[in-house]
């Protein structure tokens, strides 16, 4: 029995690890992987000899011991006796607040700036122009200190509310707008058995219902458009199905407001955005609005003309050519950079400690690591939150973006 | 066997820099200057002058070390340091020693592996208004917005002192002294708390020091004292003993108007024989030279002349000296005997 390929004759040599192509390439990743891992090996005992060199250790347990200090912005119960885990995840929190609330006006802004800049309209066009370079060229932390800085010289503090010559006053008696934030009317339930977060489920259980209320609504005027070829008129049923139920159930439950109002030697009361969470957010948003506008911008021209033109002989109009023919494949090319985008701005948001905003770079990687004096520990904690957060990010703006590609069937 | 060189070598390298970390004395020495860390600007404790030359009485401890080992009050480099980075900034060896109103705690002792090496200024922590809000005590605070300085035994103390006496407020986290500032004068916090010589420093650097007062409560004790770190018990004498070269010449009345004679020849007085060098060897002893604590006097006037010069009543900032005079005039200063 003859095979038509013989292996190679003579059986294993170690020059052939070098010599035969089939092996090399192999080789050669083997050999820089094991120097990887020696040098990872290298700095890591380097760093553990260091250590004890200095008589320190690596160890986790302060996270159990009471932080000691207090923070001002909590979105979960915490006191300075709870512990520096707890600080941890208050200001994790934070964060992802700040993330949140930046993302989703960063993108509001930056679609509107970059479909306007392909305003015909000169003057639009010239003015989102100066508004993408202006905030592009500049670092975000100088924006983040500029509207700190201005926000706290120019608004009225609680002092100028006060007192028979007060020389501010609030708007419309419902808003305070002072140099240490916003304060702003905060509903709440006033029956009983709704106040808290039951009165708030309820809600959202009615909110859902419409919603899919309003669907069936929209398909079965659908049929009927197929059947009779006659649409009718639904749009008071829609409004009816959204807004009777929300509203019977905040008579019923007693919606009432609390209104801030000044006592002592500040406003209580209502809803409170501080200074710095307002000071960071804005700048984080404007900030990437602009690198947004200008993903907008690219993605709207690799849209070659002809489909513009081929639309318009359609007799489409331009409102909905944007709509129905541009937007949807420009998403593809603006979907991928503005993961990036979303990254950064939570990335940046670290840099919160510059206006005094509680992130979680300021209690874990801020207060934490100073009273403890567990760097290495809290740095390496750091690390993995921001690593998951942008994989997480990064994860689920893939699915959105193999969502809307071009499918290729 | 290959093995055991290449992870031989490993730990070499690995013990190389460890022990890098000893020795500081032998560093400076070596390095002909004094890497000393202090605060970002508080006038009176260390603050770069209209020259840009640092002055301040924590500037004063700095220079005395660089002039005891290096024989030249001018051989330091000042690193400013904040809060946050003062004690990773001493950890990690970028500076020597630390002189930056920093208090003496059990944890900082222990736990952060630093070794204070006495203590230049007996403080405490206190608050300070605007008088419009016509605050007299820091229990009428109730929901007061409070200006506090990170990474600081500050932040700790007010959180303690406002939860045990039930009443409420709202922190405002700064960095810097400098941060602090604007904000408060601006009105954006209602109170300033740090250690109340700061407060009076910072309260001399306003335009009309006379519209904020300070509360009369002083709700800590904060020792506070330059520092070095663990295991360098040669450089912590070093730091220690030209620290108390300082307070001693006080008390045996050596300054810097009379050092000259006093150090050119031995005199009547044993132990101001012994701590300027014209007897004994105590310089020996420290590996510095015999007229070490001669130049740390010579520096800038010995721990009384400093503190007049820098923070005392005839200074916009106006400390007394109270707890901080001499034993012997019943503050708290007290040296072990040079012998
Ligand atoms: N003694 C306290 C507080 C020290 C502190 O931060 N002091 C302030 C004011 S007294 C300071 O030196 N600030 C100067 C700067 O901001 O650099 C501690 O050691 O934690």
């Amino acid at each position: 029995m003859t095979t038509l390929s013989d292996p190679p004759k003579g059986g294993f040599r170690v020059s052939i690890l070098i010599n035969d192509t089939r092996y090399r390439s192999y080789t050669f990743q083997f050999i820089a992987l094991i120097a990887l891992i020696a040098a990872f090996a290298y700095l890591g005992s380097n760093l553990l000899a260091n250590l004890r060199a200095a008589g320190l250790n690596i160890s986790y347990k302060f996270l159990s011991e009471p932080a000691g200090y207090d923070i001002n912005q909590r979105l979960i119960e915490y006191t300075s006796q709870s512990t520096h885990f707890r600080a941890a995840i208050v200001g994790i929190l934070n964060t992802l607040l700040v993330a949140v609330v930046a993302c989703f006006f960063a993108t509001v802004i930056g679609i509107f700036v970059g479909v306007l800049r392909l305003s015909n309209n000169w003057l639009v066009n010239k003015l989102m122009g100066v508004y993408v370079e202006i905030f592009r060229n500049v670092p975000v932390l100088i924006w983040i200190l500029i509207i700190m800085a201005v926000f706290v010289a120019v608004l009225p503090q609680p002092r100028e509310f006060r007192g028979d010559d007060a020389t501010a006053s609030m708007f419309l008696d419902l808003f305070a707008f002072t140099g240490r934030g916003f304060y702003f009317p905060r509903p709440y339930f006033a029956a009983e058995w709704a106040t808290g977060a039951i009165g708030w489920l309820t809600i959202i259980a009615l909110l859902i219902a419409s919603f899919f209320g309003a669907r069936a609504l929209a398909k079965s005027a659908a049929a009927t458009q197929e059947a009779t070829g006659d649409r009718p008129t639904t749009w008071y049923f829609t409004l009816a199905i959204w807004f009777v139920p929300l509203i019977a159930a905040c008579v019923i439950m007693g919606l009432t407001w609390e209104l801030p109002e000044l006592k002592g030697f500040n406003f209580r009361g209502g809803i409170y955005a501080r200074n710095s969470f307002i000071a960071l957010t804005f700048a984080l948003s404007i900030y990437t609005a602009a690198f947004i506008a200008e993903n907008v911008r690219a993605g709207i021209l690799a849209i070659s003309t002809g489909q513009t033109e081929a639309a318009a002989s359609l007799g489409l109009r331009p409102g909905r050519i944007m709509n129905l023919v541009i937007l949807p494949q420009a998403l593809r090319v603006i979907i991928p950079p503005l993961i990036s985008q979303y990254l950064n701005i939570t990335k940046n948001s670290s840099l919160a400690i510059a206006v005094g905003y509680m992130d979680v770079t300021g209690t874990l990687g801020g207060i934490t690591l100073n009273q403890t004096g567990r760097a290495i520990e809290t740095v390496l904690l750091l690390m993995a939150f921001y690593l998951i957060i942008s994989l997480s990010i990064s994860a689920v703006m893939n699915v959105y973006n193999n969502s809307v590609k071009l499918k290729e069937r | 066997m290959k093995k055991s060189v290449f992870f031989g070598a490993m730990t070499v390298a690995a013990l190389a820099a460890g022990a890098a970390a000893a020795g500081t004395l032998d560093d400076v020495k070596a390095r002909g200057k004094l890497n000393c860390g202090v605060t970002t600007g508080l006038v009176g404790f260390a603050a770069p002058d209209a020259n840009g030359e640092w002055q301040g009485f924590d500037v004063g401890v700095c220079r005395a070390v660089a002039a005891a080992v290096l024989g030249d009050p001018s051989a330091v480099e000042f690193v400013p340091t904040t809060g946050k980075t003062r004690f990773t900034a001493l950890a990690s060896g970028e500076i020597d020693m630390l002189a930056r109103n920093t208090t003496w705690t059990f944890s900082r002792d222990v736990d952060l592996k630093f070794e204070f090496v006495g203590v230049n200024y007996y403080d405490g922590q206190g608050f300070m208004v605007p008088k419009a809000l016509g605050v007299s005590s820091a229990k009428e605070l109730d929901g007061a917005t409070v200006c506090i300085q990170t990474g600081t035994t500050t932040e700790l103390n007010l959180a303690d002192y406002f939860r045990t006496n039930n009443i409420s407020y709202e922190p405002v986290p700064i960095e810097t002294n400098a941060e602090a500032q604007p904000l408060y004068l601006e009105g954006a916090c209602d109170v300033y708390t740090t250690d109340a010589s700061g407060l009076a420093a910072t309260r001399a650097a306003f335009e009309n020091p006379g519209d904020h007062v300070v509360l009369p409560e002083i709700i800590s004790k904060e020792p506070l004292g330059p520092l070095v770190r663990h295991g360098d018990s040669e450089w912590g004498d070093v730091v220690r003993w030209s620290l108390n070269a300082l307070i001693a010449a006080e008390e045996l009345g050596v300054t810097s108007a009379n050092i000259a004679d006093m150090g050119a020849a031995a005199g009547d007085n044993p132990e101001i024989n012994r701590l300027l060098g014209t007897e004994g060897t105590l310089g020996a002893m420290l590996g510095l030279s015999a007229d070490w604590a001669k130049n740390a006097i010579m520096a800038g006037g010995n721990y009384g002349e400093i503190f007049e010069k820098n923070i005392g009543e005839n200074t916009p900032i106006g400390l007394s000296r109270g707890l901080n005079a001499q034993w012997t005039d019943g503050g708290l200063l007290y040296v072990p005997p040079f012998r």
